[in-house]
């Protein structure tokens, strides 16, 4: 982790050309410090966050007061800072009665935020503990003391995320848990300051945050790709052999691993996209995956397993050629500072963690960095490893065919489309969150959001899913139209996750769009393009698709222009079926 | 330590945490001398000074200090190596 002075520095340079995230930060304690870690961490993520800083203690008026600062600078984020510290002084001044209904009381505070500003994101800041020993442990038993409050605060602000999307609970409670009570707080630096975290807990909270908002924004990691020697097991497979691995329970080492490989696992389910990447012979290497009693990952956890003696480089090239995700959503993890180096070296985006040289402390580190981020989970994710080990299958099917649209065919792809249900809400936001190669707008939606646009009737949000003779691919397409006269229907967002290129996809989804805008009588659809940092894949994708670039209009990104009444619908090899 | 050796990695803290190379203290020197030497500032001084030597000040003492002498006073207290 960064010195504060280090991410303080990151000011200097000139950020004026990154993207400017409007974020407002409300405290009750000092918040400089932390307001200024913020947007130097920001810079690292390649953001320009424009950051309110409220009066500190100022939380109520600038929530209540419709002609609050905060009102009119319309944040995009929210982040709520209450600390426990502050939190203590009002539950000593209560009475007993009012005690038992502290968290009560925060927590009606904190939802009426979350209503107020339904539009913003609210990264709510939890409350690390502060034992107060005025019960010592039989606090546990007496629901007005402090440790009781605190506790039940933390659990009902999880629970609050249920009833508020647009609620993100940023878990700084497991900063301190990491870092102790001591290392987050100074006494002599509050008494003197109001600042309530240590100069030295800053970077690491404000990193909490800014990896809420960074995420959200689409720039989570996907993929965890694992060297084998060393790293999932002890010792060298080719040169030890199966019973010589360190590997399982009991005393040694072996433990280690084993709870390495409990947590990708755990990752795995998550719907993280584990992969394999080394020096190995295959079969060789994949023998333990098969046969070793104490493996806890199988061949059927890793979406993409590369063992053989080309350079790890050139096998990581490989992976991001059949995933097609960006090197920056990729962790890669290798006890080897030598292949560590060439990596990063070749591979600047990617994300190599410095594994400690013993691995007892793998973990813990690994705990430590908060990888895996994520504002959006949904039970579909844990089926992403099937997804992709069935995409290896078709590369190589693929290979049989002479021309395209024999394989296209031999496919039998069918393409379920909807509009919004209660049980594809969580997935269309996660596709705008997450999605960013074949993103025409780059726009995100969080879930809230997209409940919202359920209820518009000038707005078709059109889903599809796209299954073939391999499996399910699930909801890998969303188009968002949106009316904006009575002849012109504009394509607010069109999102496809890269999984599903090179199918037809493209054609399926506007031979249905145009129907669906045929059937509510507009005449022309309008298409935009807005340039990001990496959807430069979709640049011509509305030329390529028959839309005409429009002339002579007032905008700062190109639009383009399709009339429906003289389309025909294109070629494709995907059957549309019928829902119930 | 010598007053003086104190005086002297103080000045460097200083250097290092306002970034700014040209800064000499000396012993009668105030907030108002140094530019970047603000209330903020002051408390990443504080830290950076209390990790060098491994000390810790009290509140009163972070409150109390009126010119480089006085801070360095609390230091030399401590009896540093």
């Amino acid at each position: 982790m960064k010195t504060y002075k280090e991410i303080k520095a990151n000011l200097k340079s000139d950020i004026s050309s990154l993207p400017t995230i409007k974020v407002a930060l409300l405290g009750d304690s000092a918040t400089q410090f932390l307001a200024t870690a913020i947007k130097g961490l920001g810079v690292d993520c390649g953001f320009n966050i424009n950051l309110f800083e409220a009066q500190f203690n100022q939380i109520e008026i600038q929530i209540e007061n419709p002609a609050s600062e905060l009102h009119k600078f319309q944040p995009k984020y929210i982040v709520l800072f209450q600390s426990t510290h502050k939190l203590c002084v009002e539950h000593a001044k209560m009475g007993v009665d009012a005690q038992a209904n502290l968290a009560e009381n925060r927590l009606d505070s904190v939802d009426r935020i979350c209503e107020a500003y339904e539009s913003s994101k609210i990264i709510c800041l939890n409350y690390p503990e502060i034992g107060d020993g005025v019960f010592g442990s039989y606090c546990n038993s007496v629901e007005s003391s402090f440790t009781y409050q605190v506790r039940k605060l933390n659990y009902e602000l999880m629970r609050l995320t249920a009833k508020r999307h647009n609620l993100y609970v940023c878990d700084i409670a497991e900063v301190q848990n990491k870092y102790g009570r001591n290392f987050m707080f100074s006494p002599n630096v509050y008494v003197c300051t109001e600042m309530v975290l240590s100069l030295d807990a800053v970077p690491l909270v404000a990193s909490r945050i800014v990896d809420i908002i960074s995420t959200s924004e689409g720039k989570a990691k996907k993929c965890l790709i694992l060297d084998l020697d060393n790293t999932l097991w002890g010792g060298i497979i080719g040169d030890d052999g199966m019973a010589g691995i360190q590997l399982g329970h009991g005393l040694g080492i072996g433990k280690a691993f084993c709870e390495l490989q409990l947590w990708v696992k755990k990752l795995k389910e998550r719907g993280i996209i584990i992969c394999i990447c080394s020096k190995n012979d295959e079969e060789v290497a994949k023998e333990p995956f098969r046969t070793h009693p104490d493996m806890i990952l199988h061949l059927d956890d890793i979406a993409v397993f590369m063992a053989n003696w080309e350079t790890k480089v050139d096998n990581i090239y490989a992976i991001q050629k059949i995933l097609n995700i960006s090197y920056d959503s990729m962790v890669f993890l290798d006890d080897n500072p030598f292949e560590r180096g060439i990596i990063r070296e070749n591979i600047p985006e990617i994300c190599v963690p410095e594994l400690p040289k013993d691995p007892a402390d793998y973990l813990e580190y690994l705990y430590s960095l908060n990888l895996f981020e994520t504002v959006s989970f949904s039970s579909l994710d844990s089926e992403r490893t099937h997804q992709y080990q069935v995409q290896s299958q078709r590369h190589k099917f693929a290979k049989t065919f002479a021309n395209e649209s024999d394989f296209l065919k031999s496919l039998e792809m069918t393409s379920c489309v909807e509009g919004l249900t209660k049980f594809n809400i969580p997935r269309v936001a996660q596709l705008t969150q997450r999605s960013n190669q074949f993103n025409l707008r780059t726009v995100r939606y969080s879930q809230s959001d997209i409940e919202r646009m359920a209820t518009y009737s000038d707005v078709f949000c059109v889903n599809f899913t796209l299954s073939d003779r391999f499996g399910d691919n699930g909801l890998i397409c969303t188009v968002i139209l949106k009316r904006i006269d009575e002849n012109a229907a504009f394509i607010d967002t069109w999102v496809m996750s890269c999984r599903v290129l090179n199918r037809g996809m493209e054609n399926f989804t506007l031979n249905t769009i145009v129907d669906i805008a045929r059937k509510n009588g507009f005449s022309e659809i309008i298409g935009e393009y807005i340039r990001s940092p990496k959807n430069k894949m979709v640049e011509d994708h509305y030329l390529s698709l028959g839309f005409s670039e429009m002339e002579g209009e007032e905008h700062d990104n190109r639009r383009y222009v399709l009339h429906i009444d003289k389309y025909c619908n294109k070629e494709c090899y995907i059957k549309k079926q019928v829902t119930k | 330590m010598e007053r003086n050796e104190i005086l002297k990695h103080v000045n460097e803290i200083f250097r290092d945490v306002l970034d700014n190379e040209d800064i000499i203290l000396t012993e009668t020197t105030t907030a108002d001398d140094v530019e970047e030497w603000d209330s903020l500032t002051h408390i990443q001084i504080i830290v950076a000074v209390e990790k060098y030597f491994n000390i810790r000040f009290t509140s009163t003492e972070i409150l109390s200090w009126k010119n480089i002498g006085e801070l360095i006073n609390s230091i030399a207290d401590r009896n540093v190596a």
